[in-house]
């Protein structure tokens, strides 16, 4: 194959002739190989294509536990302890499943704090954003519904929590409670349709990724500065110095993560979630994985009623909205300056936000007690002040340091 | 409609402008009915769907759970299942029943009469099921926390439930539920 000009000429007969037909070869030369990338991005542009590697360990290790995983209340949790025990390396398989969630969630995390942190939320890459926050809460619902299939007793009563949650709905709330159960409480019918979108949901996330890739090559990638290509010396083309880049970085990764799986296998788990689902008794501490902490301190953080609206609804709403709000985050901040390096007030908050997220996860994993309420109401009071407060009225009086004039003029004054 | 992109709208056709106008308005017809239509076939294909993922016959058709209450003694309480929840059946000491009556009136947050919550004021029969997030509550055992209105206290998320087992702080918005029951004897109770 040789590359003359942009379109790529086919040598192999064979795939020039599929490729005539279906410019497979020509996309896929196109998003990994040509790709445009701006050349100053930084080790913290590794942990998009990181997650999509995730997402690929995740569907192939879940694809071979789904053949041993029976999806009944009285067996499923045997079942597990038979992949556990019996099945050939269904210990490797399971645990690289199990903390690959936990990988996922920092790989991800660190993506949205990237994000926010670049302004690769700003226009041109609204959608590419939204479609990204999209994915984050079909990534927690999957992680959830997967949680609950172990059948333990976090499982069920993380699953009880959870689907409470929507009774909160007025006037239909205890209808829609009983079509989530397929019935009075959670029990099998639950745990079958769970097993069910357990497994459609990551072909969405899939789906959805090829959508935010799509849209990622067609306004191109955000890098430290925040300004935009303006010419092709601001590129480089992805391969070879990013495969070789994100290479190394799956190297690193894969060290931490099979550190876990290897060394401390359940060190993001709960113990009692290897006592079998009982449903009279509840556990004394009831705490989610530790990815939807923050979002659990927030839903309990609402312990007071607003007029008439009960304060479960509105903790429920909180919820939800902590999330949604993301997606409004590229009207609300009103800078034109992307990158937080040339933005010194928007920085500091950008980091205070980063700390309030750490309070949240703190809050969320202790109990309702104490000064942990009222420190569970700051933090979330500032969340929604630090997106729906903070961000304009800095985007408004900051005064942004100097931009520098192109990617390529940055780059070569450091050099 | 790209049969009609000859004509400009409001031109006159080949046949008049009225002929034209009218074809418009019938074609503009056909399109909203087919549409609806397409809709509402949509709609009635994807019910059955939706619909099957509500509880079904057989877990629809649960026995009501009878219980025999001469073994409780005063001041115990035991736990029965019922459509897969717990059912708590406490038997009240005469101050619990005292407490709960004399509480009637005080500032509670969803207000009920105990005299409206148990049948014989004894025997204190509801669904031991936080109506906050589903947990169950404790103080169905005799060292387990009875919360600060000496009834039951969820340890998810604090909610504390007095002798008659209504909700008086904590983020539960109701009470405990009673279930539908009936005494078939004085010392038996039909729950369901």
């Amino acid at each position: 194959m040789t590359t003359t000009g942009t379109a790529p000429v086919w040598k192999n007969p064979v795939v020039r002739w599929i490729d005539e037909r279906l410019p497979l070869f020509t996309l896929m030369h196109e998003s990994a190989v040509a790709y445009p990338a701006p050349r100053n991005l930084n080790y913290w542009w590794n942990y998009g294509s990181l997650a999509l590697f995730v997402l690929v360990i995740m569907i192939a290790t879940g694809v071979v536990l789904a053949m041993h995983y029976t999806p009944h209340t009285s067996m499923a949790f045997d079942s597990i302890e038979r992949i556990m025990r019996d099945v050939n390396y269904g210990w490797l398989i399971r645990y690289v499943h199990m903390n690959g969630a936990s990988a996922f969630f920092i790989v991800v995390y660190i993506h949205l704090f990237r994000g926010l942190y670049y302004g690769s939320y700003k226009a041109p890459r609204e959608l590419l954003w939204i479609i990204g926050v999209v994915i984050i809460l079909i990534m927690m619902a999957t992680a959830f519904m997967g949680y609950v299939l172990v059948w333990g007793q976090m499982s069920f009563w993380g699953a009880t929590v959870i689907t409470n949650l929507f009774s909160a709905i007025p006037l239909v709330g205890d209808n829609i409670v009983a079509w989530l159960w397929g019935g009075f409480s959670v029990d099998n019918p639950t745990l079958n349709r769970f097993f069910s979108l357990h497994y459609l949901l990551p072909m969405v996330i899939l789906g959805l990724v090829v959508l935010h890739l799509w849209a990622l090559h067609t306004v191109k990638s955000n890098n430290p500065i925040g300004v935009d290509i303006k010419s092709p010396g601001d590129t480089i083309p992805f391969h070879p110095y990013y495969t070789i880049k994100d290479f190394f970085g799956v190297g690193v990764f894969m060290i931490g993560y099979m550190g876990f799986v290897f060394f401390a296998p359940n060190f993001f788990g709960e113990p009692d979630n290897y006592i079998v689902a009982n449903p009279l008794v509840t556990p004394p501490h009831i705490v989610p994985e530790w990815y939807l902490l923050p979002f659990y301190a927030i839903l309990r953080a609402i312990t007071f009623d607003i007029w008439f609206i009960p304060a479960k609804l509105i903790g429920v709403v909180t919820m939800f909205a902590s999330i949604l709000i993301l997606m409004l985050l590229p009207w609300l901040d009103l800078s034109k300056v992307r990158s937080a390096r040339f933005r010194p007030v928007h920085r500091q908050f950008f980091w205070v936000l980063v700390i309030d997220c750490f309070v949240l996860g703190y809050v969320g994993a202790n109990p309702p007690e104490g000064y942990f309420i009222p420190l569970g109401q700051a933090a979330t009071a500032y969340y929604f002040l630090h997106f729906l407060v903070v961000i304009p009225l800095v985007s408004l009086f900051e005064r942004p340091k100097a931009v520098p004039d192109s990617i390529s003029a940055a780059v070569l004054k450091k050099a | 409609m790209s049969s009609t992109a000859t004509t400009a709208p409001g031109a006159p056709g080949p046949h008049g402008a009225s002929e034209a106008d009218d074809a418009k308005s019938r074609r503009d017809f056909l399109i909203v009915a087919t549409g609806a239509v397409g809709a509402v076939g949509t709609g009635l294909a994807v019910w059955p769907l939706i619909d099957s993922m509500n509880p079904a016959a057989d877990v629809l058709a649960l026995a009501s759970t009878e219980v025999d209450l001469t073994p409780i003694q005063v001041g115990q309480a035991i736990t029965v299942t019922w459509r897969g929840k717990p059912v708590f059946i406490r038997h009240r000491r005469d101050e619990e029943i005292r407490k709960a009556r004399e509480e009637d009136a005080d500032g509670l947050i969803h207000p009920e009469k105990d005299s409206a919550r148990a049948k014989k004021p004894e025997w204190l029969i509801m669904v031991g099921v936080c109506t906050h997030l589903g947990c169950i509550p404790l103080g169905q055992k005799a060292g387990e926390p009875k919360g600060e209105f000496g009834g039951w206290f969820c340890p998810c998320h604090g909610s504390h439930y007095d002798t008659s087992g209504r909700i008086r702080k904590g983020p539960a918005p109701k009470n405990l539920e009673i279930p539908p029951y009936a005494f078939v004897t004085d010392t038996t109770v039909k729950i369901g």
